[in-house]
């Protein structure tokens, strides 16, 4: 019984932090659902986020300026990443992983060689924190700072702004240039540009969610981002197999995404509370459940005969 | 309106695999042709289809639309002068996206993409009448995704879409081969109304000897990466399959006849 108490007290913390990684598993999504990019850049650039934003505070910045230019250096390792893909030549999957390599020096640079940078709640005046959850629920804080809340809305502003984006003329073509790269060019559209500008947003986003991280966690750390390519597939996965048939519309989908990063956090935390589990396992479990959701469309298509997962055609590859 | 002025093309030059699939190809259009393109396989028709259209760079030679050398552009930025049509219907609509979004990019080639909005209320009344002309219902499925149409809807809407922009020439690849006999017939009647219509500079490549006969002003036969007969007015109009088929022989040089060819 005390477990499932322990459970109900951590849900809070879970909800706060999976409405963090969800900004992140958006991020994700814009290129691997509507570029068709599984794109490794984010465990670098997740941390480049948070390492950039704890340096940027200490360096006596305001928070919305040091969030701002997180986003920015994120946008530019996106960058980096479409670079070596549209212009070198190298295949998507390989330009992120070198991205991410490198990432790991430069981030280790920007907290000059240190592992990790402190961003106390004590020191600065932060959008997010895990002391100011705990305040709200003393009742020594209004309900407005509550983590959960501020992150909700954070997360609400951003499906709106790429709602907006991805219907204009610009947004379209980026959805077609993932959707059949031959149709685009042939309609004109520059297909290497707009898989520049879709890396960038995505990993500006990356960015901006390691930020808010780092500010929930007071600190920031070299190893943070490990594994955010897999948490942001799940969320995504996650979402669209609880929402896929009641959500139509692009704002809804990407808010399952993030409803989907609220579920992984919550169910990683019953696993954590609820049984012996060493939480080392985690990865692995993880690792395991997104590889098992991403087989069933392929099985589908495979041994069920009649599915819409069937003879679907990869044009535009 | 096309001048294509002896391109060459080989394909995995400097390896056993090499295909010298272009050789000394010259060909110019007159503004309002509309000329069928027949031959065997492996003849260059389709790489010369997308030579012109710019899918990958020539050895050399030149390419001019409209007095205007494009030999160098890339394959986005020649799309402002070009419409085409693929053979595989999959291939020239985006098959997630809306019916209408489709066209809206479509109606939006060669300009540049702002942040404007990317399909406005007063497109979509001209969207709708330009499908109702094709006579397939598609004007009621506008917000349908084009994923869910057959085939020939498919290539009937894409034929559209490049045809919302005037081109400057439109490029048709075998755009009825995949298509079911009736509905290859309505794609081809949909082709002769948008070309007539917008008076069009059209290239056409198709196996049937029939449609080559039966459609535009001029027929074209390539044989290994060059034409070989070019035929137009009267003595195209009063040409026959047979008469064809022996061009072929001569041309090249033998009696053998493309099982392709026949295939009509």
């Amino acid at each position: 019984m005390s477990r499932f108490v322990s459970f109900v007290n951590a849900l809070p913390g879970a909800a706060s932090q999976g409405l963090i990684w969800g900004i992140m598993a958006i991020g994700v999504f814009i290129t691997y659902k509507l570029l068709d990019i599984a794109d490794l850049t984010v465990d670098g650039s997740f941390c480049t986020g948070g390492a950039t934003c704890a340096v940027l505070m200490a360096a006596g910045f305001d928070i919305g300026t040091a969030m701002a230019i997180a986003f920015m250096v994120g946008a530019a390792t996106g960058l980096v990443t479409g670079f070596f893909h549209t212009f070198c030549g190298i295949p998507a999957i390989l330009s992120g992983i070198l991205t991410q390599l490198g990432l790991w020096s430069i981030n280790l640079a920007i907290m000059g060689m240190k592992a990790n940078t402190p961003l106390s709640v004590k020191n600065y005046d932060l959008l997010v924190s895990l002391r100011y959850l705990q305040d709200v629920q003393k009742g020594t804080r209004p309900f407005y700072q509550h983590p959960i809340f501020v992150v909700a809305v954070v997360t609400i502003v951003v499906i709106a702004i790429l709602y907006w984006f991805f219907g204009t003329e610009l947004g379209a073509s980026i959805r077609a240039t993932g959707a059949n790269g031959n149709m685009a060019r042939a309609q004109g559209i520059n297909t290497d540009r707009n898989k520049v500008i879709g890396l960038m947003i995505s990993n500006g986003l990356v960015a901006f969610s390691g930020a808010l991280l780092a500010q929930y966690n007071s600190f920031a750390d070299i190893n943070m981002g490990r594994g955010a390519i897999v948490i942001g597939l799940a969320a995504i996965i996650i979402g669209d197999v609880l929402f896929s048939k009641i959500f139509r519309n692009f704002a809804l989908k990407l808010l399952a995404v993030s409803i989907g990063a609220i579920i992984y956090y919550v169910v990683i935390q019953a696993v954590v509370s609820l049984s012996d589990m060493d939480s080392n396992y985690l990865k692995l479990i993880s690792a395991l459940i997104v590889a098992l959701f991403l087989s069933v469309p392929y099985w589908k298509g495979k041994y069920i005969h009649g599915t819409k997962g069937f003879g679907k055609t990869k044009a535009g590859k | 309106m096309l001048e294509i002025r002896s391109i060459n093309k080989t394909f995995n030059a400097g390896t056993v695999n090499a295909k010298h699939a272009l050789k000394d190809l010259s060909l110019t259009l007159n503004d309002g042709d509309f000329v069928t393109v027949i031959g065997g396989n492996g003849a260059g028709k389709s790489t010369m289809l997308n030579a012109i259209a710019g899918v990958f760079p020539v050895d050399s030679g030149e390419i001019l639309i409209d007095g205007m050398d494009v030999t160098h552009l890339p394959e986005y930025k020649r799309a402002q002068y070009i419409g085409r049509v693929f053979q595989d219907p999959m291939m020239g609509t985006a098959a997630t996206m809306q019916i209408e979004e489709n066209m809206a990019l479509a109606a939006r080639r060669g300009k540049p993409r702002t942040l404007r909005a990317g399909i406005t209320k007063g497109e979509r009344a001209g969207y709708k009448e330009a499908l109702a002309e094709l006579g397939l219902g598609l004007e009621d499925r506008m917000t349908s995704k084009v994923g869910l149409l057959s085939g020939g809807q498919r290539q009937a809407l894409t034929l559209l879409m490049a045809t919302l922009q005037r081109p400057k020439l439109l490029l048709l690849d075998e755009h009825t081969a995949a298509l079911d006999p009736k509905t290859a017939q309505k794609v081809l009647e949909a082709t002769d109304r948008i070309v007539s219509q917008n008076k069009l500079t059209t290239v056409m490549i198709t196996h049937n000897m029939r449609d080559a006969i039966a459609h535009g002003n001029r027929l074209i036969m390539m044989y290994d990466g060059h034409v070989v007969v070019d035929v137009s007015g009267e003595e195209k109009k009063n040409l026959t399959v047979e008469q064809l088929l022996n061009l072929f022989s001569k041309a090249s040089g033998s009696d053998e006849v493309s099982d392709k060819l026949v295939l009509s």
